[in-house]
């Protein structure tokens, strides 16, 4: 990572836009998320250029590891293409003069809203993801206090209560996002408002995860090569959402679908929710 | 030929318990023994440190001075087989002490809702402590949900409603088979009878006795109602201004009260 501290095309603003102390605390922060793996750190959080929910925990953690090699890739929900995503990408571009790309293989920082790309991540990548509540057992224990207590002695029986009443409410595990994970065996974590569709994809990964939450200033990580299992009942596995239809635009079988309304007249279609894969089979086709 | 166990062991030890929050504000210099599958009531007006001893017994709070020794019989050690251990509740640290809460001790709150998990089913609530023990069997977890609601005496088909369609008294039922369902060899019950009608109160003190009996529970009763304490338990201490002023059998002590405030406290008792 060379940051080389006054490159900006801005003047008046540090490389990357937060001044090298806060980057510095963040990066120190990031070493003791990679060596705990699923441990919430405290971290703290710097007022960004944008509300809370836009992303700002993620961005304060693009912003520290980004050096002024890397090419930067932005997504929300899966698409390069909306507002969140260009926006952020905009900024980045701005404040740290860094290549962007919409190619999944080309980035080396993927900064990610609700999704992981379907095509495979390699190793030496880096997936950023922008964390609303990063603590999984608060719908149950609202206590910040018995939280903490209830990781640090693994008191997680909790988790399956969830679990226990979406198969007695709706007889079948119905969380569908936000689908908490067990890491390397310890921590119970909650891998962001991803779809359980995504969650496989946290087992084993190549790419080095990072989770960021601005408004509650916690981070955590997922070092790459990490078993990470979704919780579950013996009689009830964890299951993956799968869909009637292919794609509409591009014929793939195996990506996360989302619905879009064509009409007001009922009409409808289902198409990749990652652009960038959806772009790249329809172009292998034509 | 059996012969009944005339010197049962020892299940909890008080040593010289005392915590204040003030002068003659909480308990002092309490002292003793718990035998397993015997039931202690503890009774004395409000304000007399019954609640305070209960909380410093059960591990939510430490004392001043003074030990809270508990004798274990579960896995002591791979080893030591059915060895009992003797454990200081408070030396052991939080970990230990938190899985002994969950696993061998429970504790029945005043008011249900203290107890209950409000916004989950009665069958999450029955299978919650077995879950934290490890249970990852749904069918299994319902089964046993099912099994305990109809030990209480609630309609087993209830069992995906939420506690807040309950009444008092069925709350407070569901509240002793969430505690029970891991089969704990102690129980704390903090004035279990508290606010319910005379009725509803006469059916669950059958069903707390019956229960107690078929499972040889250990119990510790909290609770100002004499009628209850003559009831349930085989061994009573009488408490005021933080101290024990009376101990010995049940009903020893409410048919030949020997001090004073004991005299008192019998004769004030209503009768209809």
């Amino acid at each position: 990572m060379n940051t080389s501290g006054q490159d900006s095309q801005y003047s008046g603003y540090n490389f990357a836009y937060l001044d090298e102390q806060t980057k510095r605390m963040i990066r120190r922060a990031l070493l003791k998320a990679v060596a705990i793996p699923g441990y919430q750190v405290p971290f703290g959080g710097r007022e960004m250029p944008m509300p809370y929910g836009w992303g700002t925990g993620g961005m304060q953690l693009t912003a520290s590891i980004l050096g002024a090699n890397d090419v930067l890739k932005v997504i929300d929900q899966g698409a390069d293409d909306t507002t969140n995503a260009v926006s952020i990408r905009t900024f980045f571009e701005r404040v740290a003069h860094v290549e962007t790309t919409t190619r999944t293989e080309a980035a080396s920082v993927i900064q990610t809203r609700h999704r992981i790309p379907e095509k495979a991540l390699s190793k030496g990548q880096i997936l950023v993801y922008q964390v609303p509540i990063p603590e999984p057992l608060r719908f149950i224990e609202p206590s910040e206090e018995e939280t903490r207590v209830m990781h640090a002695l693994e008191e997680y029986g909790v988790m399956h209560v969830k679990l226990y009443e979406d198969i007695a409410r709706h007889g079948h595990i119905a969380t569908t996002y936000a689908y908490p994970v067990k890491v390397d065996e310890r921590y119970v974590m909650d891998p962001s408002p991803i779809p359980k569709f995504d969650n496989p994809k946290l087992n084993m990964s190549d790419a080095l995860m990072l989770f960021g939450a601005g408004r509650e200033k916690r981070l955590y990580a997922i070092p790459p090569y990490t078993r990470v299992k979704s919780l579950d009942f013996e009689d009830h596995p964890f299951e993956i959402q799968a869909w009637d239809t292919p794609c509409e635009l591009c014929g793939a079988t195996d990506s996360f679908l989302d619905e879009v309304i064509t009409d007001d007249q009922g009409g409808r279609m289902f198409v990749c929710s990652d652009t960038d894969y959806c772009q790249n089979r329809r172009e292998e086709v034509a | 030929m059996k012969r009944p166990q005339l010197k049962r062991p020892a299940l909890l030890d008080a040593r010289n318990i005392t915590r204040l929050y003030g002068p003659n504000q909480g308990c002092q210099d309490i002292d003793f023994t718990l035998h397993q599958g015997e039931v202690l009531g503890i009774v004395g007006e409000s304000g007399s440190g019954k609640s305070t001893l209960l909380r410093v017994l059960s591990g939510l709070e430490a004392p001043d001075e003074g030990q809270v020794i508990y004798h274990s019989t579960q896995q002591a050690s791979a080893a030591a087989g059915s060895a009992t251990e003797n454990l200081d509740l408070y030396a052991i640290g939080e970990a230990r002490r938190r899985a002994l809460l969950r696993m061998e001790w429970g504790l029945v709150h005043q008011n249900p809702r203290d107890g209950l998990r409000l916004g989950v089913s009665a069958g999450a609530n029955v299978g919650e402590r077995l879950m934290a023990l490890g249970q990852r069997h749904y069918g299994d977890l319902r089964a046993a949900g099912q099994d305990w609601m109809e030990r209480v005496e609630l309609d087993p088909r209830r069992i995906d409603d939420a506690p807040r369609t309950f009444s008092g008294g069925m709350q407070q039922r569901l509240q002793i088979a969430r505690t029970l369902v891991t089969q704990p060899r102690l129980v704390f019950m903090d004035e279990p009878t508290g606010g319910l009608d005379v009725s509803v109160q006469a059916r669950l003190l059958d069903m707390l006795r019956t229960l107690t009996r078929e499972l040889g529970l250990s119990v510790i009763l909290v609770t100002h109602d004499l009628a209850v304490a003559r009831l349930l338990a085989h061994r009573l201490m009488v408490m005021r201004q933080g101290r024990v002023v009376e101990a010995g059998l049940t009903d020893q002590i409410l048919d030949d009260p020997q001090h004073p405030y004991t005299q008192l406290l019998v004769s004030s008792v209503l009768t209809p």
